[in-house]
């Protein structure tokens, strides 16, 4: 009965959401199947917020259209507000209550009976792990709880469409790798899950298709390998132990891995952007190659990695400029 | 209640069958009614009076310290003799600690929607108006509670109402009602405005007039003519005098029927303000 798998779970068309002068969404079309996870990725003051609002009931669009499983945003909201959820970007539980009192309040207003969604808290404070702060305000919470008890609130009647909004901005690896184990359970039981997020190594663990906004316009769609292979697999990052010996390593590593490379203003450091095309495996023998060839060269190297591609890297390939923040905008 | 949180989430690990079990509870219930929903949200109000007491200072310390304040401060030079104007003043003194109390449920409102949790609120299904309602029912247990301090307070000090039990209660119903449909104008102010701080200087700078400028204190007949003629229109007057009226047990239809239609029309033009804000924001 859940299986919807060939429908559109969010399709939008020109949306647009403007404060003032400033167009925070500005024509946006997205089109998100049902039944996955859908990273929406973009730097600060993309329109994430903004278009999460809109897509869940809580701010009318300035123009366009949305619609969720087939409903109006507008027209229906009432239908849509039974099928969505929304964890915001700051908690959206009460802090000065408890965790168990905030999952009886929702339960309530859910329409659950008194017993029962005492029953209903009991068993969620228990599925993630929260029985023992069950009566402690929420306040006293660690970052990692607050999370944890925002989404259970959120799954309390296991929605349809799940909106996550940065769920892992500002925690420690421990608890990302929690709410991200979270995020596949649940669409593994057939919730629809938006997920907005600065990281794309975040997005490329979870989504089946990612959305790269930035100032509020669709930059790049696709699955994560047809963005990363739009990007680069990632970059290599060497150190050497003697600065007089860069040259002849920046020859070799252009030789080997056929891509430019960057001197750092480090004067030991050289980063190279590895090759699109080349799937991350075949990144990851071309970099062990050329650190052979960098051996049998006699070079030293001090240090070496392989890192992933930054949002910075996805918006230069995709924009050739930089992220740009808010800050850095205004 | 540990001040620093010892980390559970240390030791937890979302496990695939625990969490499975939970995401699949059968049907969904069926929609609460409006009321039902109301009186959750009230429940909500009456929890965070449990957590964060303190906002209970506001209608129990401050009614208290007006009260002996205004009874001690006017007494002598106003009616010759405290008890004497203790038996004007106290109903007046009611009225004035409960409607200046009404500000706080904007404030409540503004605290909420800058926390998140009023999002939450907004993208459930339920009646639309529930969570305001909900505030203003907690807030008639406030009003209530101040209502009865001052009660307590007035009858140690000698206040003897003519009007008996029956006129007394009488009294603070007609005074929790209207404070009820005047706090329509603070859920207003707390959507509208930008903060906690805008909301209670403009609640401040339309209460404070409102209700020192008002029979509270003396007879409208002993101000000058410019000062009654506004003292006259300004709705805590009638709201004062038919509180006064009922209990010393006189009669005052006129100022009655004067409350009742004015609180009929705050909730009618301010709720229905209220409810517009909320749908947009
Ligand atoms: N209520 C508002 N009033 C005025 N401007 C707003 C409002 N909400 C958002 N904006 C502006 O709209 C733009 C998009 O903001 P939004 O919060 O949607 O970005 P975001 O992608 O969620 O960013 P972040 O990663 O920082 O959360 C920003 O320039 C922001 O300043
Ligand atoms: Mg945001």
């Amino acid at each position: 009965m859940r299986k919807r798998s060939t429908d559109l779970a969010i399709e939008t068309s020109g949306l647009v959401k403007t404060f003032g002068d400033n167009r925070a969404v500005d024509g946006l079309d997205l089109s998100v199947p049902a039944g996955t996870v859908y990273g929406v990725l973009g730097p600060n003051g993309a329109g994430k917020t903004t278009a999460v609002r809109m897509l869940a009931t809580l701010l009318r669009p300035d123009g366009g259209e949305a619609r969720v499983f087939g409903h109006d945003v507008v027209r229906e909201a009432d239908t849509v507000r039974g099928l969505v959820s929304l964890t915001g970007q700051y908690a959206s539980v009460d802090e000065d209550m408890t965790g168990m009192e905030n999952l009886i309040l929702l339960g309530r207003l859910l329409g659950h009976a008194k017993p029962a969604a005492r029953d209903r808290a009991a068993q969620l404070l228990e599925a993630f792990g929260l029985t023992e702060a069950a009566d402690r305000q929420v306040k006293n919470y660690s970052g990692g709880m607050r999370r944890r008890i925002d989404i259970a609130a959120s799954i309390l009647n296991t929605p349809e469409l799940l909106f996550l909004d940065e769920p892992t901005t500002g925690l420690d690896p421990r608890s990302r790798s929690q709410v991200w184990d979270i995020v596949r359970i649940v669409v593994a039981h057939g919730t629809t899950v938006l997920l907005t997020t600065q990281y794309l190594d975040e997005a490329d663990r979870l989504a089946g298709r990612i959305a790269v906004i930035d100032h509020g316009r669709l930059i790049a769609e696709g699955t994560p390998g047809e963005l990363k292979s739009s990007v680069g697999a990632g970059s290599v990052h060497v150190r050497l132990r003697d600065p007089a010996q860069r040259p002849e390593a920046e020859r070799v590593l252009a030789r080997e891995l056929r891509a430019q490379v960057y001197l750092e203003a480090d004067p030991v450091a050289l980063t190279v952007r590895v090759n699109g095309e080349e799937s991350d495996r075949a990144a990851a023998e071309q970099a062990a190659r050329a650190l052979s060839e960098l051996a049998a060269s006699g070079i030293v190297v001090d240090d070496f990695s392989l890192g992933q591609p930054s949002l910075d890297e996805v918006f230069l390939a995709l924009t050739d400029r930089p992220a740009t923040t808010e800050e850095a905008a205004a | 209640m540990s001040s620093t949180a010892t980390e559970t989430g240390t030791t937890f690990a979302p496990a695939a069958d625990t969490l499975g079990a939970v995401l699949m509870p059968g049907a969904r219930p069926p929609r609460p009614s409006a009321w039902s929903a109301s009186v959750t949200f009230g429940w909500r109000a009456m929890l965070k009076i449990k957590h964060v007491p303190d906002q209970l200072f506001d209608v129990t310390a401050f009614p208290i310290m007006m009260t002996l304040m205004f009874t001690y401060l006017f007494g002598g030079a106003l009616a010759g003799s405290t008890t004497e104007y203790l038996q004007f003043l106290l109903p007046g003194i009611m009225v004035m600690s409960v409607v200046q109390i009404t500000m706080y449920t904007g404030v409540a409102v503004k605290t909420d929607i800058e926390k998140g949790v009023f999002d939450r609120f907004r993208t459930l299904p339920i009646w639309r108006p529930a969570p305001m309602v909900g505030y203003l029912l907690g807030d008639l247990f406030r009003y209530a509670m101040a209502s009865v301090v001052i009660l307590i307070v007035g009858l140690v000090l000698g206040f003897r109402p003519g009007g008996g039990p029956v006129g007394v209660l009488a009294g603070m119903a007609l005074l929790v009602g209207f404070s009820f449909a005047l706090s329509w104008v603070w859920t207003m102010f707390g959507l509208l405005l930008r903060s906690e701080k805008s909301v209670m200087g403009i609640s401040m700078l339309v209460l404070f007039p409102l209700t020192f400028l008002s029979s509270v204190f003396v007879d409208p007949r002993t101000m000058p003519g410019w000062l009654e003629a506004f003292v006259n229109v300004n709705p805590i007057t009638q709201l004062v005098d038919a509180v006064r009226a009922l209990m010393a047990g006189t009669t005052a239809t006129g100022e009655i029927a004067w409350v009742l239609a004015s609180g009929a029309v705050f909730i009618v033009v301010f709720g229905t303000l209220t409810m517009r804000l909320y749908n947009r924001k």
